[in-house]
């Protein structure tokens, strides 16, 4: 070994050493940070390594200028547009950047077909299934972006579109297969981009008729996926940082999705191939008519409460109610009232995305509690405040096993003795289940949009 | 570096990476994700050697589509990362005006 590579070797090693390290930093908001600077350092040392060490010496001059033209291109584009993206859009960023990774993944093995020979029957057989896969990740993230931001997409599913979907896998493995094996370059080539189209189509396939409340799941699901990806292509190229860095992102990824799926009472072979099924009839005709109040009286209840817990959720994003939201808890704990925020897994667009819009907001994350605090909290509260929250406080999921959401995990809002819900209309949540919280005896509705009947419950504070 | 020892070096990666993942708490999620994005943008430094290591106009042209997808990539990971834990705060700092 000379000593370019054995320098190469060390930085690659310090480099995965310290992507590790970032990662563990990210089990408490207080060193988050620092980890995340931590795993930059680590990528970037591995970058300037590789590029000084060895390509740099190896390559044409046109190769390094299109080197760096490359680096410019996407770096620079991306990182314009991941500085002036709001809180609301990063579900749309994660999948976009998560689909680009997975392209990289499958145009790397790609490459590796181009360049003729066959690797050994491993790496062979990891390259089978990154390849495809990747390209489904790129594909399938690509949908994910476009149904995160509501631009219109055929929904729906073809006649037989699961079978049209696992065809679609199976021939995309199979091209790969061939083009990994054959002799002949042009076959090779028209093989292995075949199979990196189809494997785009299967991606997208699967993914159109998956709803936008299932996107949480969606989203963990490729990121694990583009990890793997990854991870198979590091043993295809002899790299041992990108073998440890895909694979722990590939577990990540699969833990994530269970976590999601769970939190949402459904399996992910539910998600990606059944659709929600059609909304049982849960509870049964309601036997009250729902009581009403207006943001006046809500003010008085929160303001002499002693402790409240507020349940945002996706409504209240929609609304973009969080920083007027944040400003009722100022006022409220001016006035002595402590105030919680209960954050159920699966409240907004991606797994803790809610977290994130209220800390942009500026609530401290020690407010923020995840469902077994936030249960705890409830237990003990004078006054709940549910703002835009439906499913994920749905008592059926506890006591009615005819409901589809029986089973799923939930906040438990009647425990305080009093309930506020602001609600935009009279129908029903995403699912389109019934929900017998509204009609519960210690749960009053301010009907309106979230931001604007905050607006009013604020404007009552101040006046007491 | 032999295939066995690449399967139990994956082996490894699979548990430390679960073990990592279990820790985080529900509370950063999203930052999470974002994070395991820049970590596979790892693919970078693959993208880069095959670019140098390429013949012929198809795996040049090849290999730089995979370098703009993984340079992309790897920078918006590493931003909105960023981004988003700057800030989660405590009640005692005053957020910065």
């Amino acid at each position: 070994m000379s000593v370019g590579d054995a320098l190469l070797a060390g930085a690659d090693f310090l480099a995965a050493l310290l992507l590790l390290v970032g990662l563990k930093a990210m089990s408490h908001p207080r060193t988050a940070r620092r980890g995340i600077l931590a795993a930059g350092v680590g990528m970037l040392l591995a970058l300037l390594a590789n590029l000084l060490l060895d390509a740099l010496g190896r390559g044409s001059l046109r190769l390094v200028f299109l080197a760096f033209a490359a680096l410019l291109l996407g770096g620079g584009l991306s990182a314009a547009l991941s500085r002036r993206v709001p809180m609301t859009a990063m579900p749309q960023m994660v999948a976009l950047f998560n689909g680009l990774g997975g392209a990289a993944a499958a145009l790397l093995v790609f490459g590796r077909v181009l360049a003729g020979g066959s690797p050994a029957p491993l790496a062979l057989a990891l390259a089978v299934f990154a390849a495809p896969v990747g390209s489904a990740s790129f594909g399938g993230s690509l949908v994910a972006v476009a149904k995160l931001q509501d631009w219109r997409l055929p929904a729906g599913r073809l006649p037989a579109h699961r079978t049209l979907t696992a065809l679609l896998i199976a021939v995309s493995f199979a091209l790969f297969a061939l083009a990994l094996l054959a002799r002949a370059p042009e076959l090779r080539a028209a093989a292995g981009g075949f199979a990196l189209a189809v494997g785009f189509l299967a991606g997208v396939a699967l993914t159109v008729p998956i709803g936008g409340a299932d996107m949480p799941v969606v989203i963990a699901f490729y990121n694990g996926l583009t990890g793997l990806a990854v991870g198979f292509d590091g043993v295809l190229l002899h790299s041992p940082a990108m073998v440890v860095a895909g694979v722990v992102v590939g577990a990540s990824g699969t833990m994530l999705t269970q976590l999601m799926a769970r939190a949402m009472n459904r399996s992910l072979a539910a998600v990606l191939f059944r659709g929600f099924g059609p909304p049982a009839a849960a509870s049964g005709p309601a036997e009250r008519e729902p009581l009403a109040t207006d943001p006046a009286d809500a003010a008085i209840v929160l303001a002499y409460a002693r402790e409240v817990v507020i349940v945002p959720g996706y409504g209240m994003a929609v609304a973009q109610a969080q920083h007027k939201l944040q400003d009722l808890a100022r006022l409220l704990e001016k006035r002595g009232v402590r105030v919680l925020f209960a954050i159920h897994p699966v409240a907004g667009r991606m797994p803790g995305h809610m977290n994130v819009l209220l800390a942009e907001a500026g609530v401290p994350y020690d407010r923020l509690l995840d469902l077994e605090e936030a249960n705890a909290a409830l237990a003990v509260a004078g006054a709940v405040l549910v703002v835009g929250a439906n499913d994920v406080v749905n008592p059926d999921a506890r006591n009615n096993p005819a409901s589809p959401l029986y089973g799923m995990p939930v906040l438990e809002v009647t425990r305080a003795p009093r309930v506020l819900v602001i609600k935009r209309g009279r129908g029903r949540g995403f699912s389109g289940v019934e929900n017998p919280l509204f009609t519960a005896e210690n749960v009053r509705l301010v009907y309106g949009d979230a931001a604007d009947v905050l607006g009013r419950i604020l404007g009552a504070l101040r006046e007491l | 570096m032999t295939d066995l020892v690449v399967l139990y070096l994956g082996l490894l990666a699979v548990l430390a990476g679960y073990e990592l993942i279990a820790r985080v708490p529900a509370l950063l999620h999203t930052p999470l994700m974002s994070a395991t994005n820049f970590i596979h943008g790892i693919v970078v430094v693959g993208a880069l050697a095959a670019l140098f290591t390429a013949h012929g106009t198809l795996a040049v042209a090849v290999a730089w589509g995979a370098l703009v997808a993984a340079s992309a990539n790897v920078v918006g990971g590493f931003v909105t990362t960023e981004r988003m834990l700057r800030m989660f705060r405590a009640s005692r700092e005053e957020p910065p005006r």
